[in-house]
């Protein structure tokens, strides 16, 4: 055979490999974040060492529909998700209906309750322990959960994240500032607790 | 007790997580820190608020095991 398809072309194979080694590189500097995100997806290291070793399977056997160009940092996050959700976490049917009726301060005038009365903003969170957030943050319901490791972890923008978990805008927004609220909730009980 | 029994603040309770996500109009972002200015109640809570992000951050990051960068590697096409 002395013509040549598209497949067999030797100029275009080696181009394809290219981008392939490009594209590989690029997702690869970008595994401590996601790897950071899925360690608080799950409970567990070894989990989350699975977690993202599936995504980047993934991820490389998919890299022909990622679209040059476009976000690869979101592009990935997508995966990740999905495969969390795949992976059998609990679906939580009910997420959170317990009323919220403390406001935003809620943690912060708890805090100052049993305090000196005299502490500033830096000293009042350092009375906050590192466990505690993990433990409130792993309370989280899960849907509220995804949203406030996209936004507060992963710095992704409000439609980033609402792209990437599939969900309106106006969703990521809502389930942020519960998501928040229930975090400072859960750690003001904690801490109040411990105190 | 040193907290509210109610919020004096509630607009600006409203406007603290887009503003503090830096998603504010320039006008609306104008006034609250006009608010902010002139509110001592406000302006300790905010910055509570940055302040309670920055913990929360620090506190749930977990750096990546250096052995699993290598396996994700690993995964890689062979050229």
């Amino acid at each position: 055979m002395s013509e040549t398809s598209p497949e067999t072309d030797p100029r275009q194979l080696a181009g394809e490999a290219r981008d392939r080694v490009r594209f590989e590189e690029e997702a690869l500097e970008l595994s401590d974040q996601v790897y950071q995100v899925a360690r608080r997806l799950t409970g567990s290291r070894e989990e989350a060492e699975d977690l993202v070793q599936d995504t980047y399977a993934r991820a490389f056997r998919a890299w022909r529909s990622f679209e040059p160009g476009t976000n690869l940092r979101a592009w990935l996050f997508r995966i990740l998700t999905n495969l969390n959700i795949d992976r059998g976490r609990k679906i939580q049917r009910t997420p959170d209906q317990q009323p919220l009726e403390e406001n935003d301060y809620f943690l912060y005038n708890r805090l100052e309750e049993f305090g000196d009365g005299n502490a500033d903003e830096r000293r009042v969170v350092d009375r906050l322990s590192q466990n505690d957030a993990v433990t409130a943050l792993a309370d989280l319901p899960h849907d509220f959960r995804d949203v406030v490791l996209l936004v507060d972890l992963a710095d992704f923008s409000y439609s980033d994240a609402a792209q990437i978990l599939d969900i309106p805008i106006g969703t990521v927004m809502s389930r942020l500032h519960r998501g928040r609220r229930i975090l400072k909730r859960n750690l003001a009980e904690a801490s109040v607790e411990e105190s | 007790m040193s907290g509210f029994a109610f919020d004096p603040c509630e607009k600006c309770e409203q406007m603290m997580q887009p503003y503090l996500d830096r998603v504010l109009t320039e006008e609306e972002r104008l006034e609250a820190e006009e608010h902010l200015e002139g509110c001592a109640y406000c302006r300790k809570r905010y910055r509570f608020e940055a302040e309670f992000r920055r913990f929360v951050r620090t506190a749930i990051s977990e750096p990546m095991p250096p052995e699993l960068k290598a396996k994700l590697a690993a995964l890689r096409t062979p050229l």
